[in-house]
Formats: structure tokens, C-alpha cells, sequence
């Protein structure tokens, strides 16, 4: 796979797109592979671009759209400029993981799914990422975020998101 | 690499690690990176990483809820000393002090702490102490060396054979004797044959195929190619869970470094026998843990479960027979073929031999991953990772969404197949949920139908509609709004879900609810006759939420 880098234009995330396609050899049994690869480059699975697979790995469009609603991984909207996962997993969920996802939605006043209207910040959960020693915990972009109380740990999602949000850093 | 090469590698590495005058391990896991052990071993390499101070990544060390872990081990041979919760500063402190002779107690676990002393590591032999991301790390500790062994004196069949005759069976939950399986697909009329990992760790809360596919990937891939020389397969696939970006990297590079190296590819070690191995990320769907739908996905296809037969072994990926194991059992298989099926056999109980890898989590005081003969009982598994934290022990959960729970009154049971069957429950993957008297177990049936009801693939209407009606049924008693007769109602829909789904999940979903019933009948009433929960976990819970 060609490592992530940041295509500046719509040009270079074409081109990458179609490396892809050809490393693959236009094989339809690589579509979970290309996929995964369209939705690094352009953070979600834009309609058109399902459509344009579809025509490229000749299989129905209704089957790549099948493909890429079937699986949670895959986005076919784009997150907000920051994004937080609750893990929800059991060893979270017996901690507070639930609470912390509700918490964090009262806060944000978004429900988990969706995005702040401005695209600033979004939020969904996820079952489980197997680090259960910091249960419970958030991840914030790449951050891993766990304390020992809900509000505790939610206070601190909301610091380092005002953090990075002032920095203007993107994930 | 020829076959002289491989062992003349094996055994320069272990002169130079004989020469090396301290020896640093970093522990690099997932747990212990999230809590910055990068920074320590970036540190710890600044300052020493010379030829008389060996500083290495390694993988899992075991007591996750502990790290960042380092390991400080000297060439006079004394006994390693593990340190928790490091930090750049603490970590560059200790070694000084370990330089100039002493022993520093500061962040020091002790000797004998049970957590490490008491496991008999075979699976994780190596995990913790070679560098997953080196093939020569690999090599140094014995790498590869059953695969050589198997294909310079075994015949595929005499591997096969071994492995039968060791009694392992799969670790991935339903216990299937390995060997049997091995042998189906060496006897099926096939043109082509495949050899498939199952890395899709989908149960919440397990966490033990992360741990050796990030900690010792090339014991995976050794396990994989001995697989595919004993069943007659020349491509392989691992199927590693989207949620593993750590394991993904390692793989790839691990699988990147023995091609290069030979030790895949075509004609491995000067023999006749060829095996490639591609990697293929899930995407985020419980559901293809069960091995026809994880066949559909690595085709790019909906990961939807067919009805077996035909099994994959006689039909599989792209209708030719195919082998899938779970991670775990192809890291059992490097040893047995060293060791021989006695020595595996000697260990664990009858039916169920060798050890298994558990991931410890819940109210325990260190969570982390642990790997014991099977049949050690759960009271044992519990002591070791120090007892329960804020509480006494009220229940383990064993085998996740699919599994039941172990009451106290039975925290003696030994861990093995049958008798976790005859509790109710089952082995599962190895996650191992401890709760304490605060859990409510009504609560806890409930999160896990709501998990099926989230992963349930909708192509049976048992499992899809039933999950949707269980999930309701549980919201109503475990808000105080349900009378008896959805008790009932709830038991009858589970034996319906159970006898008529189609695949595993849906067959599997309401073990949790039937095991809690089982056992905590009483407390599912109380939420009945007080109109709430007993222990107040539900009541805190009524707000709108997804989960």
C-alpha cells in the first residue's frame, strides 16, 4: 500500500486513486482494499467516487455501496475537523464508558453519529479497542484520552480539544 | 535465506546478545505506547543505546494496566527487574542507578509478583522479549526454527499428524480439534488450497490476538507457513481487525522482512515448497469474526455468513478448500512442532491441552494478558492479577457477546472447554471481564444484546429481529417498567434465537442473557418487583444514549 501522505489537490488524490486501482489490478476482490485507501486520502467515501470504483472494478454500483454501508469503518460522510471516539467496549462500558458517551453529547450537543454544524467536532463510539487497562477512555484524533472519573475525562476531551482548536492543529 | 544461513543467524544474534552488558526492553503494546513508552525508549536510546547497554521495543509484557514497562536485565545473569509506569526522566533514573550497581525500588514490581511468575508462557514465549519489528530479533529466539525442522524432516502428513496427535484444538472459541481440521483440508479434492488467519479480535474486551500479532508477528507467520506446507497450500491471508493499526504495521513488515529474508516466498529454505502471505483490514464488522462472512470480506464482499456445509475446508475463498485458524492457534503450532505433541499434551488437563492466552480486564487490580496451562481454575486467574479492585467478586464474564458468566459460587472451575460448557458458558477467545458487587448483571445482558443488535449482519430475520426485540425486552426490565411474563417471553425468544439463526452470532447472542438468568435470576426480579435496579447501575443509565 502507498503510505498516507496528504494530496494537496483533487488531481493528486486521483492519481493516487488510480495507482491504487492498477497495484490492484482492477480486481474486484480488492475492494475493501481500495476502499480503505479512498477514505484515507479523502477522509470519507464521497458518493461520486463510490460510483467511479464501481465503473473502475466493473462491479455494480449498488454492490460497492452494499460494500462500503455494510462495514462501520467506513465513512460515507465527513467528520468534523476533530474527532472523538468512546470506546464502548465491556470493560468501558462497566466504568462509565456509556456515561462518558452521553456526557460528552450533552456537552457538545450532538448525538454520537454526528457532526457540530459548523464541522468543527464529531463524535461516535466504537466496541472495543483492546486497551482495556485505560478503561474508560476517549480517543481524540490520534490521542488517547483516559481518566479515572467521567466527568474527569470528559473535562479533559474538552481541554485538549480547546487546546488543538486554538493551535489550529489538524489531525 | 539458505537453510545453513538460517542457523548460523540464530546463532550470532545469541553471541551478540551474550555480549551486550545490560539489556533495556521497553515494552511497546498498544497499552504502554497510549501511555507514552515511546518517549522512554527514545530517551533511553539517546543516551545508551551502545554496545554495552542493548536498548530494545519489545512487545507485550504482560500487566498492561502497569506501563509503560521497562526491563532491566544484566549479562551476570540476574533475574530481570520490571519497572511500571515510566516516565523518560524515572526510566534514565533507574538505569543510572543500575550502572553503578544498585537495585532501585522506586517503580520496581516485585520478584515474585504472581501476574509474572505464575504464567507459563508458550504462545507469548517470546512476546515481551524480542523486537516485533526484527526478523533478527526473531531468529535470536528461536524464529523460524521450527519451520526448518518440519521441512527438512517431516513429511506434510507426519506435521499434520503431530498436530492431531497434540490434542489442540482452536482457540478462537469453539474448541475444533486443529489436527482434524489440518487433515480435511490436506484430503479435499481441491486445485488450489488456502491458509487463512483469523485476526478479526471482534469480542469486547479480548484482547490476546492484538497482543501476540503486535508483540511476535513472526511466530504468526512461522505457525501459518508450517500450516500451509502440512495442508498443501501456497497462499495465505491474515485478516486483522481494522481497529489494530498497530498489529496491521508490524504484520506487514514482518511479512515485507521474511519475504525479503526468503522465509516466505517462493521455494522456502531450498525445498520444493512455496507460501505467500497477503494482509487484508477489516473494516469495522463483528460479524466476520465467523469464518464464512471473514471469507466474504477478504473476497471484498459484505461480510455475510453462509450456512455451513460445505465447510470451508471443502469450500472456502474462491470455492477451493481453505484452513482458518484464530491467531492464537497458529502460535501454538512453532512449538509443538519443536517440542513435540507430548510435551504440549503434558500440559493442561485432559481434553483441553497446552495453555491459553487470557486477557484479564473489568475490576481487577492489573488488567492485562496472561497465559496458563488450561484448567487453571478462575480463583487462580483472579489472584494473579491481584484480586478484585472496590468490591468482592460477584462474576467473569468469559467468551464476550457470545459467551455466559462463572458465578462466585464456582470461581474453582477450571478454565478448560467442557467444563465452561457446563456452566453455561463457553471459552470464547480468552477475554476474561471480572465484576465486582456493584455490576448489575441485568445491565450487563443488556450491553451485550445491545452489541448483537449494533452487529447482527440482517440477513436472518432470528438474529435480526430478535436481537431488536431482546434489546427492548432488557431496556424495559432493567428500567423497572417489565412484569413476569416478559421474563418469560425474554427466555423464549432467546431459545428461539439460539435454535434457528443462522450463523454464530445470532445463535450465540442470547448466551449472555441465559447465563445471567442462570445465575442471577433473583436480581433480574428485584428490577421487576422494586422497579429498579438493585445496585443502581440502570437507574443511573436511563438517559438516551446508543449503547
Amino acid at each position: 500500500m502507498i503510505p498516507h501522505q496528504d494530496y494537496k489537490t483533487e488531481a493528486d488524490r486521483h492519481d493516487a486513486m488510480e495507482q491504487i486501482l492498477r497495484q490492484h489490478r482492477h480486481s474486484p476482490d480488492a475492494l475493501i482494499e481500495v476502499l480503505h485507501f479512498a477514505q484515507e486520502n479523502y477522509g470519507y467515501l464521497p458518493r461520486e467516487l463510490l460510483g467511479r470504483l464501481a465503473e473502475q472494478l466493473k462491479l455494480p454500483p449498488s454492490l460497492v455501496y452494499g460494500v462500503a454501508s455494510f462495514y462501520h469503518g467506513f465513512r460515507l460522510e465527513p467528520r468534523g475537523r476533530h474527532h472523538c471516539t468512546v470506546c464502548t467496549g465491556t470493560s468501558c462500558h462497566i466504568k462509565g464508558g456509556t456515561a462518558l458517551l452521553a456526557e460528552l453529547e450533552r456537552r457538545f450537543g450532538i448525538s454520537c453519529g454526528e457532526t457540530a454544524p459548523d464541522g468543527s467536532f464529531s463524535l461516535d463510539s466504537v466496541r472495543c479497542l483492546g486497551v482495556c487497562d485505560l478503561a474508560p477512555l476517549a480517543v481524540l484524533d490520534d490521542d488517547i484520552i483516559s481518566a479515572e472519573t467521567i466527568d474527569a475525562l470528559a473535562d479533559k476531551v474538552c481541554q485538549c480539544l480547546a487546546e488543538k482548536s486554538s493551535t489550529g492543529k489538524s489531525p | 535465506m539458505t537453510r545453513d544461513e538460517l542457523r548460523h543467524k540464530s546463532r550470532c544474534a545469541r553471541e551478540t546478545r551474550t555480549a551486550a552488558g545490560l539489556r533495556i526492553s521497553v515494552c511497546l503494546g498498544s497499552p504502554c505506547v497510549a501511555t507514552g513508552a515511546e518517549a522512554v525508549l527514545r530517551a533511553l536510546r539517546e543516551s545508551y543505546g551502545d554496545r554495552a547497554i542493548e536498548v530494545i521495543g519489545t512487545g507485550c509484557m504482560g500487566p498492561c494496566s502497569r506501563g509503560p514497562l521497562i526491563r532491566i536485565e544484566d549479562r551476570r545473569g540476574n533475574r530481570a527487574a520490571y519497572y511500571e509506569k515510566t516516565t523518560p526522566a524515572t526510566a534514565m533514573a533507574t538505569v543510572r542507578a543500575h550502572l553503578e550497581g544498585l537495585n532501585p525500588d522506586q517503580g520496581r514490581l516485585p520478584a515474585d509478583l504472581p501476574f509474572l511468575i505464575r504464567q507459563q508462557r508458550v504462545v507469548l514465549a517470546n512476546s515481551g522479549i524480542c523486537d516485533p519489528e526484527s526478523l533478527a530479533s526473531s531468529l535470536e529466539n528461536g524464529g523460524y526454527a521450527a519451520l526448518l525442522h518440519a521441512i527438512e524432516k517431516m513429511a506434510p502428513e507426519e506435521v499434520c499428524h503431530e498436530i492431531s496427535a497434540s490434542g489442540l484444538r482452536g482457540r478462537g472459541g469453539a474448541g475444533y480439534p486443529t489436527g482434524t481440521k489440518w487433515e480435511l483440508v490436506r484430503a479435499a479434492k481441491s486445485r488450489r488450497r488456502y491458509v487463512v488467519a483469523n485476526g478479526d479480535e471482534g469480542d469486547p474486551g479480548a484482547f490476546m490476538d492484538r497482543t501476540l500479532m503486535e508483540s511476535d508477528p513472526h511466530r504468526l507467520l512461522e505457525g501459518m507457513a508450517i500450516a500451509a506446507y502440512a495442508v498443501g497450500a501456497t497462499q495465505g491471508f491474515i485478516y486483522v481487525r481494522g481497529e489494530y493499526p498497530l498489529a496491521a504495521r508490524r504484520l506487514r513488515q514482518a511479512i515485507n522482512e521474511a519475504t525479503r529474508a526468503g522465509l516466505l516466498g517462493p521455494h522456502i529454505l531450498e525445498s520444493g515448497f512455496s507460501f505467500t502471505i497477503r494482509l487484508r483490514i477489516g473494516a469495522g464488522a463483528f460479524v466476520c469474526g465467523e469464518e464464512t462472512a471473514l471469507m466474504a470480506s477478504i473476497m471484498g464482499r459484505r461480510g455475510q455468513p453462509v450456512i455451513r456445509p460445505p465447510y470451508p475446508a471443502q469450500r472456502g475463498l474462491w470455492n477451493q478448500s481453505t484452513l482458518i485458524n484464530n491467531v492464537e492457534t497458529f502460535g501454538c503450532i512453532a512449538p509443538i512442532i519443536s517440542k513435540g505433541a507430548d510435551w504440549f499434551k503434558s500440559i493442561g488437563v485432559p481434553g483441553s491441552s497446552g495453555t491459553k492466552v487470557f486477557s484479564i480486564s473489568g475490576d481487577v487490580a492489573t488488567v492485562g494478558v496472561m497465559e496458563v496451562p488450561l484448567g487453571t481454575p478462575l480463583r487462580e486467574l483472579v489472584a494473579m492479577s491481584g484480586g478484585i479492585s472496590n468490591g468482592n467478586f460477584k462474576a467473569a464474564q468469559t467468551g464476550g457477546a457470545s459467551g455466559g458468566c462463572i458465578p462466585a459460587s464456582h470461581l474453582d472451575t477450571p478454565m478448560d472447554y467442557e467444563s465452561l460448557t457446563s456452566l453455561g458458558s463457553i471459552m470464547g477467545s480468552g477475554g476474561l471481564i471480572i465484576m465486582n458487587d456493584r455490576r448489575c448483571m441485568a445491565d450487563m445482558a443488556r450491553f451485550f444484546m445491545r452489541f448483537c443488535q449494533d452487529e447482527s449482519c440482517g440477513k436472518c430475520v432470528p438474529c435480526r429481529a430478535g436481537t431488536e426485540q431482546a434489546a427492548q425486552l432488557l431496556r424495559r426490565i432493567t428500567s423497572g417498567d417489565a412484569t413476569e411474563d416478559d421474563l418469560v417471553k425474554l427466555e423464549e425468544l432467546c431459545h428461539l434465537m439460539g435454535d434457528a439463526s443462522l450463523c454464530g452470532l445470532g445463535m450465540a447472542a442470547p448466551t449472555p442473557v441465559l447465563g445471567t438468568l442462570r445465575w442471577f435470576r433473583d436480581e433480574y426480579q428485584a428490577h421487576l418487583r422494586a422497579g429498579g435496579c438493585p445496585t443502581g447501575v440502570c437507574d443511573r443509565e436511563k438517559h438516551p444514549c446508543h449503547v
